[in-house]
């Protein structure tokens, strides 16, 4: 007979919350196994591919595709005009705008669809492309949001109203016809007197430069329209498959149940992939035309130039403070540029997203935002690029700014921090612009940080530094970078948060088979997040059945219960939370079928690792295994066979992540390279389900965040054109760029979530990009430096210390 | 990033590759790594509506040395020359410039005769070949000649190599004395914000002999006579160094890109050729 396991043993045989699981997704990523949409090859299919612009903003006066379409192997080349009678030559944004489909008369950014060509292959559809003429007339271009709001240039004539009034916009009145909208958050009053009154303001304008998610797969789809049962199938890089269903039915007519949208296999997100862009639309419509599935899928160029950038906030902020350092007061003006159309991924109230967690991690009694979204003649977009709803902005700036304070101060950075936290006795807290954080423990944290990096010592080597450059004895100067950050993610409470109308709830499905195994649905879907592990260890603690016979699946709308997908790192916040209250109602049907079977009364039984145990008599139990298949194959009166349950999380507020981090940097202040000496990032997301995927997730924040602050961005020319449109110029770092990273972590739960998770995808890019810059930027206060915009690139660092007079 | 439809050719040997030029004139072009080409044809920059791949042409690879003199075959790959044991010895800088352009993958594909016939100015290899001041062997309807590396870059993608002429090997003679090569890039992968080859001779405490080269400071490799001279018969004192890098400063004439505005340039270039100096000379 087996020897009796102990408890130690059983719970680490489950591999449930809190181990190193290894990745289950990895056997097939690691051997080039995976289905990712350009994998996808359906009988018949054709190739779709675009004409784009050449111009950022040009009236169109003739297409003529003639001689595309005289080419052997052409099936048609789409234009609005042929969209039109469909109604689908425009279409909704995220954000409450419209967006053209194809070019409707104008367009309004380089690369922007023109025409969508459907041919036998993808050899013949960009030859055709070539062939398409289109006869442009250029307009003026308005690259800088500032100078569009004065312009006479009208980008959106379509927004005008009777004799050229401005009606509201989806958010409210509008300014000027450039002009999207204006959100205010907070007291403007009570702001700007506390500004008046203070003893000290810092005041500084920060630009966070636009930049680009980026995912190694670009976005695609496969849509196959069956004509004879009327079915439409979708598959995409879609990180909301249940959303983008829902959307392509109520713009196209087709019913929602003949409707299937699979997300597969998706190589990276980082928002990138939530929105819906004219290529799905085109596909669609494509596929219905011709009767046969319709492939489009982007090349990097058109990726980086026109599906959604992030970022690009012009932010202008003033804090105020006793003498002491307390700080008494916040005000934050944003211009924000969106592009061509507001296709904003926010949930619909938040047209700024949650820029308002702008206070951070400082307990600032009064503060104002107001955020204003502009037209340009750049790119549409204006997603979270590895962070809930423009966090990284609102992050950025306070960190920014709490720099900025502590040289007008003239004060240590971290003491500065220190005495402004909110304290631990603070939470549940109400911040000034509106939101409550669960929980939190900075002060610990910060402690932790700054000892484990010896801080003190980096200032004693740092002012040596500065006393041997100005001895002429190096020319390299030292960076301490500082962050304490604090997220505002798991988007969210339906009475609050919805994405054009659809509450962000989110689900899980789990049915137990026979012999104790299981398979749970879930309405988010992995990017690479390793939700196929994870999830199945939070089901393994929860129903006492071993992670490994639990499969994870999500994708695929006709299967996976409705919910609004994986971004803003939402997922265990939300679709984790609901998979351990589906997980609960599992054990609670198991426990009366387990009172049952030990013919005790259901209070008399209760959950021990694996097994329900007679209380009291712990010989006595029955394993879940066991449970599982009496459900099945055994009569029980009163209950119903079988072992399902479902449930759609509702959570009753946002999750508040946060963190600590340090970045140690030298700096060559004549050829501005930098150096990362160390970087310690320490992150507090609640309760970890798997550390090991928790530091592969700081990891990879972290080099995007690295990437971000050091070099990558989507910059244009004064004519709209995309200046970084390839990987030679659009920074991706590789192992060579990147440092070692040393991750560290305290643990405060969240009190509302079932498991107390938190999310950590996003936090170590919220909390990486200021402590980068921060880095750089402290690196010249000491020469009179207050603050210089990212992203700090060879040649920009070599700027300042150029203005900064350092180069003699 | 699809190219356009191209006819490809693999001859055995370099007649066919010759007859095919002939025949199509400048419609035909020779690959060899094809990690520039490729990439410019999939961008549709590069029209080839005729492709001759040179991989199964004999006699194109191979690094020889022999009496000093240094021959490398066109199709060797940046990857050979790294790993190249002899050629380490007799030209050490060309395994500290190989290391120095893109990364492992496009090395292994990345040939030198591609990289010195490309006419990028980018590429780090057509300074290094004038810095020692090599020779390119080029082959065509003719038969053979010879072109010195200093001679043969007009501007940017213009050489002095026909249409219908193939470059077959490069050879220098083995250098003697210190070395360096030193570039300033964004990342890896990247090309050069600004990249310096220098040789430097020592006799006694006075430099003997100094040959400088820089790259993507012009829309040739900029090869500095003068900034080799300030260096020749001085001890590398300050006013020395100076002149050599104000020599090389009137020859560049870089341009604005994403890697900087001029004025960052010129002084980026500066500061690394005179680290490329300073390592030279400590290891001549
Ligand atoms: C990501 C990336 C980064 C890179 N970074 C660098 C870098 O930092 N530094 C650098 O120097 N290079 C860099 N390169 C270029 C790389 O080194 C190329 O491989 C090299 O420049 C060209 O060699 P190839 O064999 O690939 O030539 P190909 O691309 O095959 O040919 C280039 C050109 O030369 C012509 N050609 C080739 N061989 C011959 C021949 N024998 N006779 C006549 N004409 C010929 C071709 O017709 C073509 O016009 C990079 C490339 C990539 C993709």
């Amino acid at each position: 007979m087996n020897k009796e396991l102990t408890r130690e043993e059983r719970t680490d045989a489950l591999g449930g919350m809190g181990c190193k699981r290894k990745r289950v997704e990895d056997a097939r990523f690691t051997q080039g196994k995976g289905n990712y949409v350009d994998d996808i090859k359906l009988p018949g299919m054709l190739q779709g591919d675009f004409v784009r612009s050449p111009y950022a903003h040009a009236r169109i006066k003739s297409i003529d595709s003639s001689a595309a379409m005289a080419l052997d192997g052409v099936i048609a080349v789409l234009t609005a005009e042929d969209l039109a009678p469909l109604g689908l030559h425009w279409m909704p944004t995220l954000a409450g705008d419209k967006q053209m489909v194809l070019a409707d008369g104008k367009v309004l950014f380089q690369g922007q669809e023109v025409a969508f060509v459907v041919a036998k292959d993808r050899y013949i559809a960009a030859d055709a492309v070539e062939l398409v003429e289109v006869d442009y007339e250029e307009l003026p271009v308005l690259t800088d949001p500032f100078a569009a709001m004065e312009s006479d240039v009208v980008l959106r004539e379509d927004l005008l109203g009777e004799g050229g009034s401005l009606p509201d916009g989806a958010h409210g009145p509008r300014k000027h016809p450039n002009h999207i909208f204006t959100w205010e958050v907070g007291e403007k009053d009570a702001t700007e007197q506390v500004l008046d009154e203070a003893d000290v303001v810092a005041e500084e304008t920060v630009y966070y430069h636009r930049t680009h998610p980026c995912p190694l797969e670009t976005c695609g789809c496969v849509a196959s329209m069956d004509k004879v049962n009327g079915k439409l199938t979708l598959h995409g890089t879609f990180q909301a498959p249940h959303a983008i269903r829902t959307v392509v039915s109520l713009i196209s007519g087709i019913e929602e149940h003949n409707i299937r949208v699979i997300s597969p296999d998706i190589g990276g997100g980082f928002g990138n992939k939530v929105g819906a862009y004219p290529g799905y639309v085109c596909s669609v419509v494509a596929s219905i035309v011709t009767g046969v599935p319709v492939k489009w899928v982007e090349d990097r160029m058109e990726n980086l130039m026109t599906t959604a950038f992030a970022r690009d906030y012009h932010m202008t902020g003033k804090i105020s403070a006793t003498k002491e350092g307390k700080i008494t007061g916040l005000h934050c003006h944003v211009t924000a540029d969106h592009g061509g159309f507001d296709a904003c991924a926010d949930p619909t109230k938040f047209p700024a997203g949650f820029m308002n967690i702008c206070t951070g991690s400082y307990d600032i009694p009064t503060a104002y935002l107001a955020v204003d979204g502009v037209y340009t003649n750049k790119a549409p977009g204006g997603v979270s690029y590895r962070c809930s709803f423009r966090v990284t902005e609102a992050a950025y700036f306070i960190e920014r700014m709490v720099e900025v304070l502590a040289i007008e101060l003239n004060m240590d950075a971290a003491e500065l921090r220190r005495i402004n936290f909110i304290k631990k006795e603070q939470f549940p807290y109400q911040s000034a612009l509106g939101w409550e954080y669960d929980s939190g423990d900075y002060h610990t944290a910060w402690d932790k940080a700054l000892k484990a990096v010896d801080y003190d010592g980096l200032r004693a080597e740092q002012a040596q530094r500065v006393e041997d450059f100005k001895a002429g004895k190096t020319r390299k100067l030292m960076g301490v970078g500082l962050t304490h950050f604090t997220e505002i993610v798991g988007a969210g409470p339906v009475k609050n948060c919805d994405i054009l109308g659809l509450g962000m709830f989110d689900s899980c499905e789990i049915r137990i088979h026979p012999t104790g195994s299981a398979i749970a649905r879930l309405g988010t879907i992995s990017q690479g997040q390793g939700h196929a592990t994870t999830f199945a260890q939070i089901l393994a603690t929860e129903i006492g059945l071993p992670a490994d016979s639990i499969t994870i699946e999500e994708g695929d709308t006709d299967t996976a219960p409705y919910g609004l997908g994986t971004y803003g790192s939402r997922s265990t916040p939300v679709a984790g939370a609901a998979t351990a209250m589906a997980g609960r109602k599992i054990r609670a049907k198991a426990q009366m079928i387990a009172a049952y079977l030990l013919e005790v009364h259901d209070d008399d039984v209760e959950f021990d690792v694996d097994r329900f145990v007679v209380k009291g008599a712990p010989e006595k139990f029955k394993t879940m295994k066991e449970i599982a298949f009496a459900a099945y194959n055994q009569a029980i009166p009163g209950i119903e066979p079988g072992l399902e349950a479902v449930s759609y999380y509702d959570p009753p507020n946002m999750t508040y992540p946060f963190g600590a981090y340090v970045c140690v940097m030298d700096i060559d202040v004549d050829t501005g390279v930098t150096d990362i000496r160390r970087f310690y990032a320490l992150d507090d997301c609640g309760t970890r389900i798997n550390p090991m995927i928790i530091e592969g997730q700081v990891h990879g924040g972290l080099t995007e965040a690295l990437a971000v602050a050091l070099g990558q961005e989507i910059a244009y020319d004064d004519m709209g054109n995309v200046k970084t449109g390839t990987l030679m110029d659009f920074f991706l770092p590789t192992a060579w760029e990147v440092p070692n990273y040393e991750t560290d972590h305290t643990v405060t739960p969240s009190p509302h979530h079932p498991i107390g998770a938190k999310g950590v995808g996003e936090s170590p890019h919220v909390g990486g990009v200021p402590c980068f810059s921060n880095a750089v930027n402290d690196a010249f206060r000491a020469f009179g430096l207050r603050h210089t915009n990212m992203p700090h690139d060879h040649w920009r660092i070599w700027k300042t210390a150029n203005d900064l007079g350092l180069h003699g | 990033m699809i190219p356009a439809a191209f006819e490809y050719y693999r001859p055995k040997d370099m007649a066919g590759v010759l007859s095919v030029l002939e025949e199509h004139g400048d419609d035909a072009r020779v690959v060899a790594g094809g990690h520039s080409l490729i990439p410019m044809m999939k961008l549709r920059m590069a029209e080839v509506p005729h492709l001759i791949d040179l991989q199964d042409v004999a006699g194109l690879t191979g690094i020889s040395i022999d009496a000093g003199r240094v021959r490398i075959g066109a199709m060797t790959t940046q990857h050979e020359i790294i790993n190249h044991a002899g050629l380490s010895d007799v030209a050490p800088i060309m395994r500290e410039a190989s290391l120095q352009i893109a990364d492992p993958q496009v090395r292994y594909m990345g040939t030198v005769g591609g990289n010195v016939a490309n006419g990028d100015p980018g590429n780090d290899m057509p300074g290094l070949m004038q810095c020692l001041d090599a020779t390119f062997i080029l082959v065509g309807p003719d038969g053979e000649r010879s072109v010195a590396a200093r001679d043969f870059y007009e501007a940017a993608y213009m050489t002095d190599r026909a249409d219908d002429e193939v470059l077959t090997a490069v050879e220098f003679a083995a250098s003697k004395g210190g070395y360096a090569y030193e570039k300033q890039k964004r990342k890896i992968g990247d090309y050069a914000t600004a990249a310096a080859a220098v040789l430097i001779t020592k006799d006694g405490g006075t430099c003997a002999s100094a040959s400088i080269a820089m790259t993507n400071l012009s829309d040739t490799p900029v090869y500095s006579v003068d900034a080799g001279a300030a260096l020749v018969g001085t001890s590398l004192d300050e006013a020395s160094m100076k002149a050599a890098v104000d020599a090389m400063l009137g020859d560049i004439d870089p341009t604005e890109d994403n890697r900087g505005p001029i004025e960052f340039k010129r002084h980026a270039a500066s500061v690394i050729l005179r680290r490329a100096i300073e390592n030279a000379w400590d290891r001549a």
